[in-house]
């Protein structure tokens, strides 16, 4: 057995879902409608994606001491990718990009009464 | 190896591009930053890719750096982001820009005239 070669194979294997992730997404980001549709479509190769082509890495360069940081990066785009997306779909929500009435489950629409109401009763 | 590189290359490329289109068409601003969050995000696997193709090392706190920091500009855009009108991405017509250039120069002669009116009375008052 060849592991090597093994190794070169399976990383070979996640660069190309990897690559596959960011062209279904950016088809998604052409085909969905709205912002919520293009954030649902952004979010696979930001995520999946980089942690793949990582793990790619990873078994290209089978040296434990690279190791660290690539969870490091992996990390870091996990911990951030979130924070910016929710953020921009909150100041779509309240900018009036996202339609309700195409939402399920609307949590933020109760909490926004709430503190309108607060608001008005502070005036 | 060369020929995952250059399949993955060509599907990395084919994902920028249509983030890029979603940049262009907008219609919001908050659209079109989440294309280019996409596109960092392509740029990240990218990197990678390139280094695991040369084995090279030296471009890894690269990875670290853009991962860190690509999310800056999406948070703070979003954070300024304002109710845009129906019609704000529309380009104006030649006339409609021409109309409005003259506008604004009539209200800034305006504004000039009425400052200068304000201080010739402070003048009077001082004098």
């Amino acid at each position: 057995m060849d592991w090597d070669l093994i190794a070169d194979l399976a990383a070979g294997a996640c660069f190309l879902l990897a690559g596959f992730l960011t062209v279904a997404a950016g088809i998604g980001m052409k085909r969905f409608p709205g912002l919520l549709g293009s954030i649902h479509a952004a979010a696979k190769p930001q995520g999946l994606g980089v942690l793949l082509s990582l793990v790619g890495l990873a078994l290209r360069l089978r040296e434990i001491r690279y190791l660290a940081i690539l969870i490091l990066v992996g990390l870091f785009q996990l911990v951030t990718t979130p924070v910016s997306f929710h953020v921009v779909a909150r100041a779509g929500y309240r900018t009036g990009k996202v339609n309700p009435d195409a939402l399920v489950v609307d949590e933020l629409i109760a909490d926004l009464e709430a503190s309108a109401r607060e608001h008005n009763d502070s005036d | 190896m060369t020929w995952v590189v250059i399949a993955c290359a060509i599907m990395l490329g084919a994902g920028a591009i249509m983030a890029l289109i979603r940049v262009e068409q907008g219609p919001s601003v908050l659209d079109r930053m989440v294309g280019l969050d996409v596109i960092t995000s392509i740029l990240i696997i990218g990197v990678a890719l390139e280094a695991a193709w040369a084995r090279r090392t030296l471009t890894i706190p690269i990875l670290a750096a853009l991962a860190l920091v690509g999310f800056v500009g999406s948070l703070s855009i979003a954070r300024f982001a304002a109710v845009e009108p129906e019609d704000a991405g529309r380009i104006q017509t030649p006339e409609e820009a021409q109309a409005e250039a003259q506008a604004r120069a009539a209200a800034e002669e305006e504004a000039a005239r009425v400052e200068a009116e304000i201080a010739a009375r402070r003048d009077d008052e001082a004098g």
